[in-house]
């Protein structure tokens, strides 16, 4: 792993994806590439010093320099506001990474993995399933995307192309189903969990990441259901 | 010198001296870990030290309640930039803990129920820097912030404070325990931001 310094980095792209959440997509010169799943830090510095510093995970992996971050924008936050309403391309911040050995899928793992995602903590385990297609693996994934409504999902039609690729999506939707939607909306039950998710005796490796309140919850679903807990890695992006 | 962000600006936010750099103040309780909340009940629960003679020494819950309890106010700072001050424990100090054991190894690795490690010299437990501690705020410490008990190192990351503790193993070396594995630092102290390797 290699964490160096502060690395200055310019925005390049800024893409909505959904109406409070952002794309970007930045340069940093001499970023050493990283895996799929894990994060860097951000450091923010205003014109009289001051510094805010947060961590993203990265939607991108592989070698090059341009790192792709998925930011949603917590309201009354200090610095996802500012990267979600006021960054525009050419403008510059710091980072520092890749960071975190952990929350990382290796192409070479044969296990079928099961990507778990809340909210924002769809970022990390996308570049897992863009990794997936890029290293031409047919290694079992399924995804289950738990959103408050259509329109709050980041990614949403990628996510939807993902089915194409051989991966199966499941939808969660905890406040408004789309039309004509056959499931039930709220918070994710743990049978609704156990229904989508792998079973257990296929021994799946699995990503949970999203708010730390979702997070506990289908953790702890997955375990009462019969996971092997060593077998189940989150990552808790604060908040409720 | 820092690059400055355009249109980037301090918000009205409190700050104070007691926030180690790049730390932020938090008013809840964030919760932080590799993986699901292991449940372990009391009457399950044992904590073990063992020396290089692979001695084992062992308490349960009972013989843990038996010991002088201390109460600990003290900040908190976790990697991932929350700090919460003023934060109330009771545990049972190292030091005590520590009394009859005979070691000449500098270093411990905490083990925690659920598999987790952490490495921690000696010098950074011992000297009334760290508990076994079992309450937070007058209630029993929850399962989701490591009840019934976790290490309480807040002198360093909060990632040193081992959830669900179990044990400590005397070690030769300062060899890395989980997250160090994992890219963090091996030490860990906020107020020269040794988040990193
Ligand atoms: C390893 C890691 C990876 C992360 N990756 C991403 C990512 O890819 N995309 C992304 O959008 N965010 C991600 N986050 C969350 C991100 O770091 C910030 O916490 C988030 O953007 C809020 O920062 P802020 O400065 O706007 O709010 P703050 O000023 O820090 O907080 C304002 C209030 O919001 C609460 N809060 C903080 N975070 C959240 C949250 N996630 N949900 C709900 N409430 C919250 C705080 O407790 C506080 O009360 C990640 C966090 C971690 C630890």
């Amino acid at each position: 792993m290699i964490v160096g310094g502060w690395m200055p980095a310019r925005v390049s792209t800024v893409t909505a994806s959904t109406t409070n959440a952002r794309i970007l997509e930045i340069v940093v010169p001499g970023w050493p590439g990283n895996l799929p799943g894990q994060h860097l830090d951000i450091r923010l510095t205003a014109d009289d010093g001051y510094q805010a510093e947060r961590s993203y995970s990265i939607a991108s992996s592989g070698p090059g320099e341009v790192v792709e971050l998925g930011v949603d924008e917590v309201p009354d936050g200090e610095v996802s506001p500012y990267l979600t309403q006021v960054i525009e391309p050419g403008d510059e911040l710091e980072v520092k990474g890749p960071l975190g050995g952990y929350f990382v899928w290796h192409a070479d793992d044969p296990s079928p993995v099961q990507l778990i995602a809340g909210g924002s903590g769809i970022v990390p385990l996308l570049a897992m399933a863009r990794a997936r297609a890029s290293a031409r693996v047919s290694t079992p994934f399924r995804l289950l995307y738990s959103v408050r409504t259509r329109a709050d999902a980041m990614y949403a039609d990628e996510i939807d192309g993902l089915a194409a690729q051989g991966i199966e999506v499941t939808w969660a939707y905890t406040r408004e189903a789309p039309a004509g939607w056959a499931g039930t909306t709220g918070r994710l039950t743990p049978q609704a969990l156990a229904a989508s998710v792998w079973p257990a005796a296929e021994n799946p490796l699995t990503f949970v990441c999203g708010p730390t309140g979702f997070v506990e919850a289908s953790a702890d679903a997955l375990v009462a259901g019969g996971q092997n807990a060593a077998r189940v890695r989150t990552e808790r992006f604060g908040g409720a | 010198m820092a690059v400055i962000s355009r249109g980037f600006g301090r918000r009205a936010r409190e700050s104070d001296p007691k926030l180690p750099p790049g730390q932020y103040l938090t008013e809840d309780f964030p919760v932080l870990s590799a993986g699901p909340t292991p449940r372990i009940d009391t009457d399950q629960w044992a904590f073990r030290i063992v020396t290089e003679k692979n001695l084992a020494t062992t308490w349960t819950w009972a013989d843990l309640m038996a010991l002088p309890i201390e109460t600990i106010d003290t900040d908190i700072h976790c990697v991932t930039r929350w700090s919460k001050l003023g934060t109330t424990w009771r545990g049972v100090s190292l030091d005590t803990l520590f009394k009859d054991i005979d070691t000449d190894y500098q270093f411990a690795m905490a083990h925690s129920y659920g598999g987790y490690t952490t490495n921690i010299p000696l010098a950074d437990l011992l000297g009334g820097k760290s508990w076994v501690a079992f309450e937070f705020d007058g209630k029993p410490l929850e399962p989701a912030h490591g009840g019934p008990a976790r290490l309480l190192v807040p002198h360093l990351y909060f990632w040193k404070s081992a959830k669900w503790v179990n044990g400590i193993t005397l070690q030769k070396r300062d060899d890395p325990g989980f997250w160090e594995q994992n890219g963090y630092n091996l030490h860990g102290d906020p107020w020269t931001e040794e988040r990193y390797w």
